[in-house]
């Protein structure tokens, strides 16, 4: 690892001052992502700005018709919110299957999708609720904020504070783990709130996590396992590496979308 | 470098430490509690898991720096009065280990299984929370009846 200075503000302010000042500075949250690329010197911050001492950042709140979850509120945290499991239990499952026990205790909702790793779970959460992406700057909502493996519409020195997730009736994920990594080979996160129905995929597609509208507009009649029963999505775009095909990787996400459906309407 | 404080085992403890040094180097290297070890390096395997806050930690795959004023359990923390713990009596008696190398990280592990999970315990959930520990000895038999016991004992 790289050597770097090491700051730990109290606030939001005080943490979006230091990454200005220190331009090859980098957020630091649950470090599960960071400080392993860091090891492999795949990234040198001049700077590190840890977040774990900044007020108002961890929760899981009931707001009306969302829940708002804070950016630095922990996998395991969110996994065992008992007014998460109450009221959008989908979302609930969904940190509860990332890696294991330690890294639950440590990795962040926050970390998680502003790293958004392609084979990452939240980010399929996130898409496939619709949520809110709330920053120091301004609100972003899911379908614009990732944009490719990696990539997200964060800008440089940007916070993101906390994610407002619409409570949808019905909700569900699953995943075909990674028996290795833990990570999604393919995660289908399904909702279905009024009219707004989604399919969100992560793990498959070769630029990150994605909508399948074809789904999505089968499941507008009838929001059931039945209703996408023969369906297939196109093999271009799915990721091809040696712990899967691209034509693996596409049957899956018909698979996991017709148990994530079965799941959410049970 | 940069001052770091924090309590490890019950006792205060500082260091001067640059800000890269990772916990895990920390515990070994400045405190020499070498208890801890290093498996993987690369979050993985579970050998160098630790208590930060009462919570189970991968130390490997966090700084030092970030543990400034937290409460650190190692290994060596278990026993007290030349007695071993529960879990770690349960260990030795049901032989929950060959090299011994990843028996540091398992039993905290399982401390952090009987914390969340409480002390009645079947082997399914044991098995399930032990998905970030690797041995590469025992084939997990002996390690998960031992944990089902100490988890037990602990109730005691
Ligand atoms: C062994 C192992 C297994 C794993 N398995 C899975 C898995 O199955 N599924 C899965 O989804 N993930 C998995 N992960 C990744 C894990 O969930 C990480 O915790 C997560 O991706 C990153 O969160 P973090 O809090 O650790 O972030 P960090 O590593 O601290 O930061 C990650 C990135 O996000 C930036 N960042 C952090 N917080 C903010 C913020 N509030 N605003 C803006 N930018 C920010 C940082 O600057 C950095 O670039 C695994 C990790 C490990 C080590
Ligand atoms: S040494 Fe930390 S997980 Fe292997
Ligand atoms: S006893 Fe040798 S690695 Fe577990």
């Amino acid at each position: 690892m790289y050597n770097f200075t090491f700051h730990r503000p109290t606030t939001v302010r005080q943490a979006a001052g230091l990454l200005a000042r220190n331009p090859e500075g980098k957020l630091l949250a649950g470090g599960h992502s960071l400080l392993p690329v860091m090891k492999q010197r795949l990234a040198q911050p001049s700077a590190l700005v840890d977040l774990s001492q900044v007020e108002g950042l961890t929760g899981v709140e009931l707001k009306g018709r969302s829940v708002v979850i804070g950016a630095m509120t922990r996998h395991a945290d969110v996994a065992n919110s008992e007014i998460l499991k109450e009221v959008l239990p989908g979302l609930a499952s969904t940190p509860g299957s990332i890696g294991d026990p330690q890294v639950r205790n440590r990795g962040t909702l926050g970390g998680s999708i502003a790293n958004n790793d392609p084979n990452a779970d939240y980010p399929a959460a996130c898409l496939g609720l619709g949520a809110t992406i709330i920053t120091n700057k301004r609100r972003i909502a899911a379908d614009d904020f990732f944009q490719g493996m990696f990539t997200t519409a964060l800008e440089e020195g940007e916070i993101i504070v906390k994610v407002s997730f619409p409570i949808a009736k019905k909700a569900a994920y699953e995943k075909f783990k990674h028996p290795a990594s833990g990570f999604a080979l393919v995660g289908v996160f399904v909702s279905k709130r009024g009219p707004d129905i989604r399919v969100a995929v992560t793990g498959a597609g070769s630029n990150g996590v994605f909508r399948v509208k074809s789904f999505e507009e089968a499941l507008a009649k009838r929001f059931s396992p039945k209703s996408i029963e023969g369906l297939t999505i196109p093999t271009s775009g799915m990721n091809s590496d040696i712990h899967a095909t691209p034509e693996y990787r596409a049957h899956l996400v018909g698979v996991l979308a017709r148990r994530a459906l079965a799941k959410a309407t049970a | 470098m940069a001052k770091v404080s924090m309590t490890v085992n019950g006792k205060a403890v500082t260091g001067d430490v640059e800000p890269r040094t990772l916990l895990v180097q920390f515990l070994r290297e400045n405190l020499r509690l070498t208890g801890t070890h290093v498996g993987c390096d690369t979050s993985q395997c579970g050998a160098c898991v630790v208590h930060i806050d009462g919570v189970a930690a991968k130390s490997c795959t966090a700084l030092a720096v970030q543990c400034e004023g937290q409460s650190i359990t190692t290994i060596e923390g278990l026993a007290s009065d030349g007695k071993l713990h529960p879990m770690q009596e349960a260990f030795r008696e049901r032989h929950g280990l060959q090299c011994g190398y990843c028996t540091p990280g398992m039993i905290m592990a399982a401390l952090d299984i009987v914390r969340r999970r409480g002390n009645e315990l079947d082997e399914h959930t044991i098995r399930d929370q032990l998905d970030g520990n690797i041995c590469r000895c025992t084939g997990y038999h002996n390690i998960v009846k031992a944990i089902e016991a100490g988890a037990r004992a602990m109730a005691k």
